[in-house]
């Protein structure tokens, strides 16, 4: 396939960014659109241009770490996956292909196309977690949980922390990533003594952080490439309210 | 002594390694240890700072557990966040002795299993410790929010994994890896907020810093800044994983890399057993030359799938060509081969069983797909349990097989070949997981210690946790109980500090000049490809020698010819790239070395003229019942060979048999 590329190209986090195109030749349509970005910053480099920055890791749509708005849509026009499991041949050969990061004011961005997520490791730490210390936990069995709720709460935890809830929402809210926490561990009795002072700390932290409200479009479910449903942001405004019932 | 070793290639040493194993009976060693090691009192611990190098489930449950007792712990991840380490993407679980099915299953029989797994290689009582400690594990991670999977009674459920005859494998969907490590990430999280954690991200470590012979901190480089900087520690801990990606293609995460072992390498600790490189059997088959990665499918799935090829070389043929289909031929026309050489566990035996017997298929010309390749078949299983049954237990598996390939498994049999998976060698350490330098421990697929010359499935996610949550912990104290006179160290006023982070600029200094014609990428994949052939899943000595000669020959051509463009002022992808490959090439060669002078086929290593009639693998316990750990003598000189016998008091140790 033979593709024009327009990417964003952004020196640092104070530079001024702007949009490059490139042109590629000869891709694979079993490619992955980051091996795509390869072979654009192979070409890049035998030009002793610098390549273009993008986030990525495991490359098997789990690890969360890659991004990339690709024609307007967070990961791209593939449902459920992750960019790195976004395949050419879900392109058309002659396509002109515009990618961006995310944008979004709780994530500025570093380099070219890699954004600073540091705000979701924040917002877990605030209370996205049990307090159980290494070696006080009772047998594993000894804590019955229904299997129904065992596999919610497993569709809650699903979360790869991307972010692209959070691109794609129009308040840049970042409601769906805290209900998958917030809802996982309120669904679990393990959760649920600390369920009231979770809510309350993750939602203060989120709106600390600069994120946006929530006003139940559901975009962020549609480009969730985890596909968790937004009824574990019901379950996340019930926990608050309930928060904000006990003093 | 080591007539077989033949070659003036290098001397070796018996004396060096003081593996410091408790004496006493089998199952008491680890309690005894306990009982009896040295502890730092509570007031004392926040006077002593613990570098923790990893996120992953060894890096994070240290870093945790570590920060709960109190110590002041310093983490590290090249990553934007903890919770991206390369663990996240274990799929199939987590083995325990919990005994839950009532099938017979027991600490006992998990160490057992798990020593024969391992080809017999791999120290007795650090797998019955780990063994031992597998039960708290699941417990600790329930307690945490894991989602494991549950029965309609509301109990744990189990399934089962190559290489045992009970079912002890805990599991989350196809994602247990995920939910361990964010179980880990939220213990960490809550030890950040309390500030007993440091946590820095996009950072990585570029070296060492011994001070008087004893590991004292390391410099690391900000990813986006570009800047050096030194971080003092009493101790420091090295949980960077393996170091499969030195073959290019791996199922390992693309930033996956070698360099913090072999910085401690250089610095005077031993490589143990690099040649043990487990190729797993289900990965999916590479599809081109832009292959930057290659996909696991979970071993969990020989547990309801049949692996085949084609009876017949026409039918195969036909196959490639596209003229026929897999489901075209019926069962009489399907060579079950698994099934066929191994009665007794079938699809279910060890990967480098599996695997080896793929590639045999595969060079007698029985492979389907581009000839690399054969099929993982569900159709018996969908039509015994339904397909709702099957998308429950691998809908995730069975959607990203279908995203990658294109073809929907649920219709046609998948298509699977081996691949470069998990490195069972690493650093060597004692029984307290210290290497050979005082005060650098080394955990989870970093070190050597548990899985011999071969991991059995489901088996790294315990490890990993169990030398962060439960040993290290323990036995970092009997090392910092003795280190209390020493005072925090500023590395302004260190010397030593200073030279390692003028050593570490003349390096980066030294790759952006060379200014040369060839991308690291390219290189890598000429490195990766040297392996592959020469050093991959049939290894012998031409071929060994050969491929030695042509590692050589890229680390020539990188020195001489990488191009990185930009400045190593800021953020450099390709000179991030560059430090890793500089540091694989290296390892390569070492990885070579350890498979040629190892005369035997054991576990994962297998050397061709080393096998019996019928093509299984041929051990040699007289000459080569030992750990080979491998010592730095500096640039261009040849590494010492270190022993460390292996003694089996208390099992048997029998010809690995998965027939009967």
């Amino acid at each position: 396939m033979d593709l024009t590329l327009k990417v964003w190209r952004q020196e640092n986090r104070k530079a001024k960014g702007r949009f490059e195109t490139y042109s590629l030749k000869n891709i694979s349509p079993d490619s992955s659109f980051l091996e795509m970005l390869d072979v654009l910053n192979e070409q890049l480099v035998m030009q002793n241009a610098e390549p273009v920055a993008f986030d990525h890791d495991c490359r098997e749509g789990i690890c969360g770490m890659c991004s990339l708005f690709i024609n307007g849509r967070a990961h791209g026009p593939d449902e459920s996956v992750t960019t790195c499991q976004l395949h050419m041949r879900k392109f058309k050969d002659g396509d002109t292909i515009v990618i961006e990061p995310w944008r979004a004011g709780g994530f500025p961005v570093i380099k070219d196309l890699i954004v600073d997520r540091n705000a979701f490791d924040q917002i877990l730490q605030a209370g996205g977690f049990i307090s159980v210390n290494t070696g006080s936990a009772r047998d594993g069995n000894g804590i019955l949980i229904q299997k129904e709720k065992s596999d919610e709460a497993m569709d809650a935890a699903a979360c790869i922390g991307c972010g692209a809830c959070v691109a794609t929402c129009k308040n840049s809210s970042a409601m769906l990533f805290l209900a998958g926490k917030v809802s996982q561990l309120a669904l679990l009795p393990q959760g649920r003594p600390e369920a009231v002072r979770r809510a309350k700390a993750m939602v203060a932290k989120m709106d600390e952080l600069g994120f946006g409200a929530c006003t139940n479009t559901g975009a962020c479910e549609v480009e969730c490439p985890k596909n968790i449903s937004v009824a574990h942001i019901a379950r996340l405004n019930r926990e608050f309210l309930l928060a904000n019932l006990k003093p | 002594m080591g007539g077989r070793m033949g070659p003036p290639l290098h001397n070796f040493n018996f004396m060096k390694l003081n593996a410091k194993i408790p004496v006493g009976p089998l199952a008491e060693k680890w309690s005894k240890y306990k009982s009896s090691q040295n502890l730092v009192n509570p007031a004392n611990k926040r006077k002593f700072d613990i570098i923790v190098v990893g996120t992953g489930l060894a890096g994070a449950s240290a870093a945790a557990s570590l920060g709960e007792l109190g110590f002041k712990v310093k983490n590290f991840c090249y990553q934007d966040s903890p919770r991206r380490a390369h663990s996240i993407a274990a799929q199939g679980g987590i083995n325990a002795a919990k005994n839950y099915q009532n099938d017979g299953d027991s600490v006992y029989r998990l160490f057992y299993d798990t020593i024969k797994g391992g080809d017999y290689r791999a120290r007795e009582a650090n797998v019955y410790r780990l063994a031992e400690v597998s039960n708290q594990i699941i417990d600790q991670c329930v307690g945490q929010g894991v989602p494991f999977a549950r029965d309609y009674g509301g109990y744990l459920d189990n399934r089962s994994f190559g290489g045992a005859l009970v079912s002890r494998t805990f599991y989350a969907r196809g994602q247990t890896g995920q939910q361990l490590l964010l179980g880990a990430y939220g213990a960490l999280n809550r030890q950040i907020a309390a500030g007993n954690v440091t946590m820095y991200t996009r950072t990585e470590m570029m070296d060492v810093v011994l001070v008087d012979g004893i590991a004292r901190g390391i410099v690391t480089r900000n990813l986006e800044t570009g800047a050096l900087e030194s971080h003092f520690g009493h101790a420091v801990v090295l949980a960077t994983g393996g170091y499969g990606n030195v073959f290019f293609l791996s199922t390992n995460a693309m930033g996956s890399n070698a360099s913090a072992i072999m910085k401690a390498y250089k610095k005077g600790a031993c490589i143990a057993n690099p040649a043990f490189v487990q190729i797993h059997p289900t990965c999916i088959p590479v599809h081109g030359e832009s292959q930057s990665k290659l996909t696991l499918m979970s071993e969990s799935l020989r547990n309801d799938g049949r692996i085949w090829v084609p009876k017949e070389k026409e039918d195969a043929e036909k196959i490639r060509a596209g003229k026929l289909k897999p489901t075209d031929l019926s069962d009489e026309k399907r060579d079950y081969y698994l099934e066929r050489r191994y009665p007794a566990f079938g699809n279910l035996v060890p990967r480098d069983v599996a695997s080896r017997a793929a590639k045999e298929r595969c060079d007698a010309g029985f492979g389907v797909g581009s000839g690399q390749a054969v099929y993982l078949d569900f159709k018996d299983s969908i039509n015994r349990l339904g397909k709702a049954k099957i998308e429950e237990r691998y809908g995730n598996l069975f959607q990203m097989y279908e995203k990658i390939v294109d073809e929907n498994p649920y219709e046609t049999p998948m298509m699977i070949y081996p691949a470069i998976h998990y490195t069972m060698g690493g650093l060597w350490v004692d029984y307290e997981l210290m290497t050979t330098i005082p005060g650098l421990f080394a955990i989870g697929e970093a070190n050597f210690s548990d899985h011999g010359a071969n991991r059995l499935g489901a088996s790294a996610l315990m490890q990993g946790l169990a030398d962060g949550y439960f040993v290290l912990p323990f036995t970092i104290q009997n090392y910092l109980a003795s280190q209390l006179s020493v005072p925090r160290m500023d590395p302004a006023k260190q010397p030593e500090f200073g030279e390692a982070v003028e050593a570490t600029k003349t390096w980066n200094d030294k790759l952006m000049g060379i200014k040369g014609s060839r991308s690291v990428d390219s290189l890598h994949k000429e490195l990766g490809l040297a392996m592959w052939d020469h050093v991959g899943m049939g290894r012998n000595k031409a071929g060994l020698e050969a491929g030695i000669v042509k590692i050589k020959k890229v680390k020539e051509q990188f020195w001489n010819d990488v191009r990185i463009p930009g400045s190593a002022d800021g953020m450099n992808i390709e000179l991030e790239k560059a430090n890793r490959v500089a540091d694989f090439l290296e390892l390569g060669e070492l990885l070579a070395k350890d498979a040629l002078h190892r005369e035997e086929s054991c576990g994962g290593h297998f050397r061709e003229e080393h096998a019996m009639s019928d093509g299984e693998a041929k051990r040699d316990d007289e000459n080569f019942k030992y750990v080979g750990a491998w010592e730095y003598n500096g640039p261009d000189k040849e590494p010492e060979l270190n022993k460390e016998s292996l003694d089996y008091e208390f099992i048997q140790v029998k010809t690995r048999n998965y027939k009967e």
